[in-house]
């Protein structure tokens, strides 16, 4: 590279105008090319540019995955439930279904009636052997009337 | 937004976000701790990062804004910030030692610039940055950062000058 347009390239770098494209021209003459003795002082300069550009971060980056959980929706979901439990409980305990059709209601009506007439005569019937107990008891009647009997005889 | 996912939007810029926290608090422990802090809080906002126009330069100013913080909090004022990066550099050269030992001077010179020039040095020099970006980033217009970048450049040049003729002239 010509030596004066590297003048005129550092004088143009002093003022801040050159191009990115021209500071990588300085660069590479400084690195790689012998440098005039007049410009030596340059190098260090660029040297460090470059050793400062290589330089990392070689820290680990300690990233929280841990989602702290949110209590908020814990409380929603309680309440929904709530909600839904008061909502389905009552309607269950309301609804026991209607007849629309009089004919049809009286026909069960009267069905359900007359069986419970027909149960309530059989379990009557079955109380009716209480009169044999009577009967019996009124024959033990004459047990007294031996004993009168008897306690004539005695007497006597 | 996963880790993976925000690990390569990340990836390409982190080790930017350090050489500038690094610029500016010097030394290398601080400028990791900055970084640090500079990614997590970018994975707490993550939720926002598709919002963000650019997210490399978004990143740079928090990092700029962070270190300003650091360097103005008592913390910084009171703690003097020791740096020993002790490092193994093979030099089986005398060349090599002069080398690395001018190379030290430029790093010292830049270290006595003002904060404000030191990272235009670094956003240009070193990261190639073009004027808008550095703009954006410094929230600076570009005439101002052409300006420190221009102011900054001169200097160091004057005092690599003397430090190259010292002894010769």
């Amino acid at each position: 590279m010509v030596l004066n347009n590297i003048e005129n390239l550092l004088e143009k770098y002093e003022n801040g105008e050159t191009t990115l494209k021209e500071e990588q021209q300085l660069k590479h003459y400084f690195l790689n090319e012998t440098v005039a003795p007049h410009l030596e002082m340059y190098k260090p300069m660029f040297d460090y540019f470059l050793v400062n550009q290589q330089e990392q971060y070689t820290k680990e980056i300690p990233l929280k995955t841990k989602r702290s959980f949110n209590y908020k929706w814990i409380s929603v979901a309680a309440i929904a439930v709530l909600m839904l439990g008061v909502y389905f409980g009552k309607s269950y305990n309301n609804d026991l279904g209607t007849y629309e059709d009089p004919q049809l209601a009286f026909n069960d009506f009267s069905r359900s009636m007359e069986m419970i007439s027909k149960k309530f005569n059989k379990g009557a019937s079955t109380v009716g052997y209480l009169n044999e107990v009577n009967k019996g008891t009124s024959t033990l009647k004459y047990l007294n009337e031996i004993e009168n009997t008897t306690g004539i005889i005695f007497k006597n | 937004m996963t880790q993976n996912e925000f690990l390569k939007i990340v990836m390409p810029f982190k080790d930017k976000v350090f050489r500038l926290a690094k610029r500016l608090l010097v030394s290398t422990e601080e400028a990791e701790d900055a970084t640090q802090e500079v990614l997590l809080k970018l994975w707490k906002n993550k939720t926002k990062i598709g919002a963000y126009k650019n997210v490399e330069a978004f990143s740079m100013t928090m990092t700029k804004n962070f270190c300003f913080d650091k360097l103005k909090s008592k913390q910084a004022q009171n703690l003097k910030i020791v740096h020993s990066n002790y490092e193994d550099k093979q030099t089986p050269l005398q060349k090599q030692v002069e080398l690395n030992d001018s190379v030290n001077w430029v790093a010292k010179i830049i270290e006595e610039l003002p904060e404000q020039q030191r990272m235009i040095i670094q956003l240009r020099d070193i990261e190639e940055y073009d004027f808008d970006e550095i703009a954006k980033m410094l929230e600076m217009n570009n005439t101002a950062v052409r300006v420190n970048l221009s102011r900054a450049r001169k200097t160091i040049r004057e005092k690599l000058t003397n430090t190259h003729n010292y002894g010769i002239k």
